[in-house]
């Protein structure tokens, strides 16, 4: 077995290990804690796949958190709280709304692309405040949790084996779009654009489709965040949170399936022990970023054994 | 240069496990979380210094009990606000969680914290859903209902028979809050309504608007760095001498420093002020100015109010922290020495307290900036909205 | 009539402080292909660095020289130390480094000044109205900055089209490598290049202080706009960042002004009220969009 596939099962299974660990020592506290870090690797792995595979930079990939947790959260409001038709409108919006950012644009590239999905993200935030009925900026209380069939997210510990197994389904599926024919063009568009026109292959189609695959997947990710947080905000939508979830790709390294988990682990952990230490925990986080961004190139996934990039 | 990341990580993993020190059993733990980083966190630095000046009066003793007291950084967001609490309750086992200047974080928070049966008390935020149908018996705040401020204004500039006036606030629910609040009390005509767009900083563009439909007075509601530039340029614009500018929020003792005399003549409505004249009042202020070479702002008062409502109920239990309807019984009387004079407690946990027109003069000297006076009381004992909608009674 | 003629006149000035801003960014990314979201922070060192200069001197316009040549300093600097190494790297490197660069300077600016807004005022004799024609009275400082930003303007152009360090520039954003093999000192041109960009951020900065807050994070939010402007107009073109930043001003002013009452002749008043700002607020983004799908590249691609 190589040696990549074995670290992640080991940090899956880390994972799966922490609520009994938690209640061992009596701090149920850190199963929240990973919970939350569990559901931003699951954005953080949304991303990877356009960003880190595909060599899309996009700035507006929060807009997905948002729209997702919004579905569920509006529909809690009206009263509908079955789990699976929540995340299925959950999924659904974000994709539909990743096709059309995505339409318009992956016609772009480069600095261009960065700056439209931004400029999407922050339209989406204002058209969020402006939504008087759910709180505006405000936000408002999730009525209730999602249920799935006798699976109530209200308990902490069924809710936390619940984001597990998604997280872990993920990490497999990304694992098969990667390593399929799909997944080739993807990443050979990544490295050479006009090559892979040359062989043939229209790179806009299947970017498109990949962009709203991330897109759907960020939008699951939201869906748990609001069962977490138990709140619905426009500030899911900042552009700094698409930011921050940027970072805990790099952080963990880029195209590799394990480090989205790990830079979320490491970028939440560091953040909160940051803070409880200085208020001025900005002026440390911000060049520590910069060093990793112009250092460590590969991550942390980069410092296992078997190295930075899969496949 | 090789970074050690490998052992960074392992080490951040450690840290983030290692278990809160062994308590000792008659000890107070408060939580108080606030925002510490970032351009707001000049509030949240007003409430923290309230909160330590609070605790040096009491001598670093809560109820008679040794406190010791966890701040947070809520960073303006509700999620890690949310994160802060559960580690508040789970991982340091407060008996008390407090602070919280912004109303998204405190919807996230305070059902977090009262459904785990600890006690929430606000120090700021008063979201109209707290005061209704989401009232609980273990919060309770010091400072006021989002919309009693604006109310009070509204009421005044009724009184006085202030006709058309140009309404403005940003787009975003406290705005509309304060302008629904506002509207509650004000019978007169109003021009129009303008909302503009949060966190914006030129408002060239609307006070070209405003001068062209000639209003009576106008009254905006910009808190923060919008205050700042709004009055910054509405004086500039020469229309401070034209129309007569009421305003909530917008001006307080720390935007007045930033804008100095741009904010001569401003008319706000507020339930406290520094010269409100009480005996613990005047103690707050005088040792505040000693301590940290500024004005309080009230932000700050309520904060210290928090931990003296603490106080109050936790002696009233002589220290018997487990007694909980025995601290809701004495919190309710509201029976301490508020920097605002006496008050009582509405059915919502809500303070019924007086609210005063204040405006902003000369300072004492003329090169000091312009100070916020209490020019008259506007509302006696006034009661917010929503109390009917709270089901509590007592 | 005249209120529109007024409102015209805001979105120019409008305009051109976001020319300013666009001005320095989009040169830097034509010529090094670097994307800069500290450019907001020099914004931030150049209106903090007029306050403490003024402050020390007395003098405003001594505190306008010293700030600029203060944030050109700064902007140097960060490009030895920090920046160097992110030109051969993809953009995604830069702007998260970049990013990186926000955090630490908003904290920095937090240490050394405070986090309260700092106390700024127009200076007097920069103060008071003019009266433009029959009945338009304009704010003095701001005729000032649409000069000195159209000033600005024409003097970017004569250097980029009239001497040689513009033929340089233009040079160097279509075809860096040649200019590199003709012996042209490329290290050194492009950190004049990057200072001068810094400079005019700067520029910009100590031009809102006045009328702006100073305060930590005072760069951001400027800068979703500027990079809007950018995008629109075209990277690493002048006249795209002129023709961009009119525009978004433009478009921006006159649509927080008259969208509201022009949608309540056709929804009821409290529908207006609602739509009237959210839209207002989310109509560059729009025109974004729009360009973007008729033209890819923005207005006025700086290459062919």
């Amino acid at each position: 077995m190589r040696a990549r596939t074995i670290a992640i099962v080991a940090v899956l299974a880390a994972l799966a290990a922490v609520p009994p660990l938690a209640a061992a020592l009596g701090q149920p506290f850190y199963l929240d804690l990973f919970r939350r870090i569990m559901i931003f690797a699951i954005a953080a792995l949304s991303l990877n796949l356009i960003l880190g595979y595909g060599g899309m930079v996009s700035f507006g990939h929060a807009a997905y958190l948002g729209i997702g947790a919004y579905a569920v959260g509006i529909l809690a409001y009206h009263g509908v709280t079955n789990g699976f038709l929540q995340f299925a409108v959950a999924i659904g919006a974000s994709a539909a709304i990743a096709l059309v950012i995505g339409a318009v644009s992956i016609r772009t590239s480069g600095v261009y692309f960065i700056m439209i999905t931004l400029a999407f993200t922050q339209m989406l935030f204002y058209l969020g405040i402006s939504l008087e009925e759910y709180g505006g900026d405000d936000g408002i209380r999730l009525k209730a949790h999602s249920q799935f069939a006798g699976l109530d997210l209200a308990h902490p510990t069924p809710f936390y084996y619940f984001v597990l197994a998604i997280l872990a389904g993920f990490v497999y599926l990304v694992h098969r779009i990667v390593n399929s024919r799909f997944g080739m063009v993807i990443r050979a568009a990544k490295s050479n654009e006009a090559r892979t026109r040359a062989i043939g292959f229209s790179p806009y189609p299947y970017k498109l489709a990949a962009f709203v695959i991330a897109g759907a997947m960020g939008g699951v990710a939201g869906a748990l965040l609001v069962n977490q947080t138990a709140y619905l905000t426009p500030e899911f939508m900042n552009w700094t949170r698409s930011g921050e979830i940027m970072f805990m790709v790099i952080l963990g390294g880029i195209a590799t399936l394990i480090g989205p988990v790990l830079g979320a682990a490491a970028l939440l952990l560091l953040e909160d022990l940051l803070a409880a230490w200085t208020t001025h925990w900005q002026i440390i986080l911000g060049p520590i970023l910069v060093l990793v961004v112009l250092f460590a190139r590969r991550g942390l996934a980069g410092l296992l054994p078997g190295g930075g990039r899969d496949d | 240069m090789r970074i050690p990341f490998r052992a960074l990580f392992v080490g951040l993993i450690v840290a983030a496990f290692a278990p809160a020190p062994a308590v000792a059993q008659q000890k107070l733990k408060i939580g108080f979380i606030t925002t510490l980083s970032g351009p707001q966190g000049v509030i949240g630095e007003h409430m923290r210094q309230s909160v330590e000046l609070a605790l040096d009066h009491l001598g670093r003793k809560v109820g008679g009990l040794d406190t010791e007291i966890i701040y947070g950084d809520d960073q303006v967001k509700p999620d890690v606000g949310k994160q802060l609490a559960d580690e508040m309750l789970k991982k340091h086992q407060v008996n008390f969680v407090s602070g919280i200047i912004w109303s998204n974080v405190m919807l996230a928070v305070a059902p977090t914290v009262t459904q785990a049966g600890t006690f929430m008390i606000g120090t700021n935020a008063g979201p109209h859903d707290l005061a209704g149908k989401g009232c609980s018996e273990l919060f309770f705040t010091t400072s006021w209902q989002n919309d009693q401020t604006p109310e009070a204004m509204g009421k005044h500039m009724s009184d006085k028979g202030v006709n058309d006036v140009y309404v403005m606030a940003p787009n975003y629910a406290a705005g509309k809050d304060m302008v629904t609040g506002f509207k509650r009390y004000f019978k007169g005509r109003i021009v129009d309504e303008v909302y503009t767009k949060l966190g914006q900083t030129d408002y060239q563009a609307e006070l070209s608007q405003l001068r062209a439909k000639n209003p009576k007075a106008v009254f905006v509601f910009y808190p923060g760095g919008m205050g700042i530039q709004f009055l910054k340029q509405y004086s500039e614009a020469g229309m401070r001498g034209q129309f007569p500018l009421y305003s909530v929020y917008t001006v307080d003792e720390i935007s007045i420093p930033a804008v100095k005399h741009a904010a001569l003549g401003q008319l706000e409505t507020r339930y406290w002020s520094p010269d409100l004249k009480n005996p613990a009042n005047e103690k707050f202020v005088a040792d505040f100015r000693k301590k940290y070479n500024k004005l309080p702002v009230f932000y700050g008062a309520q904060s210290y109010d928090g931990i003296m409502l603490i106080d109050s109920a936790v002696r009233a239990v002589k220290g018997d922290l487990a007694d909980k309807k025995g601290m809701i019984a004495a919190m309710r009387k509201a029976n301490y020495a508020s920097t605002r004079g006496k008050y009582a407690y509405n059915t919502n946990h809500f303070p019924i307290q007086n609210f005063y027109l204040l405006k902003a003069v000369a300072g004492a000297s003329p090169t000091a900036d312009p100070v916020l006076e209490i020019q008259e009381t506007v509302f006696k004992e006034h009661k917010d909205a929503y109390a009917k909608d709270c089901p509590m009674k007592w | 009539m005249l209120l529109f003629l007024e409102q015209t006149l805001n979105g120019l000035q409008l305009g051109v402080m976001l020319f300013l801003m666009a001005a320095g960014l989009t040169l830097v990314f034509g010529i090094m292909n670097l994307v800069n979201l500290a450019h907001g922070s020099l914004y931030m060192v150049g209106a903090y660095l007029w306050v403490a200069f003024t402050g020390l001197t007395g003098s405003y316009l001594a505190g306008v020289v010293l700030a600029l040549a203060g944030t050109l300093a700064v902007g140097v600097l960060i490009e030895l130390i920090a920046l160097r190494t992110l030109y051969d790297r993809d953009h995604l490197d830069q702007v998260l480094a970049t990013f990186g660069l926000i955090l630490f300077f908003n904290e920095l600016v937090a240490i050394v000044f405070g986090r309260a807004a700092l106390y700024t005022s127009v200076p007097p004799w920069l103060s008071g109205h003019v009266e433009l024609f029959a009945g338009l009275r304009y704010p003095l400082y701001r005729l000032v900055i649409i000069l000195v930003g159209l000033a600005v303007a024409g003097l970017l152009w004569f250097v980029v089209a009239r001497t040689r360090l513009g033929m340089l520039i233009r040079a160097g954003a279509s075809n860096r490598t040649m200019v590199a093999a003709l012996g042209v000192n490329i290290r050194l041109l492009y950190t004049a290049v990057f200072g001068f960009g810094a400079a005019l951020a700067g520029l910009a900065g100590l031009m809102a202080g006045p009328i702006y807050t100073v305060e930590p994070g005072m760069g951001e939010k400027i800068l979703i706009e500027v990079f809007v402007v950018i995008v629109i107009g075209g990277i690493g073109s002048i006249r795209g960042a002129l023709a961009g930043a009119l525009i978004v001003g433009m478009v921006d002013t006159l649509g927080r002004a008259f969208l509201k009452p022009t949608l309540a002749t056709v929804l009821s008043p409290s529908a207006a009220d609602t739509a009237g700002p959210a839209i207002a607020s989310m109509l560059i983004y729009l025109l974004m969009a729009v360009v973007l799908a008729l033209r890819p590249a923005g207005l006025f691609p700086a290459r062919g």
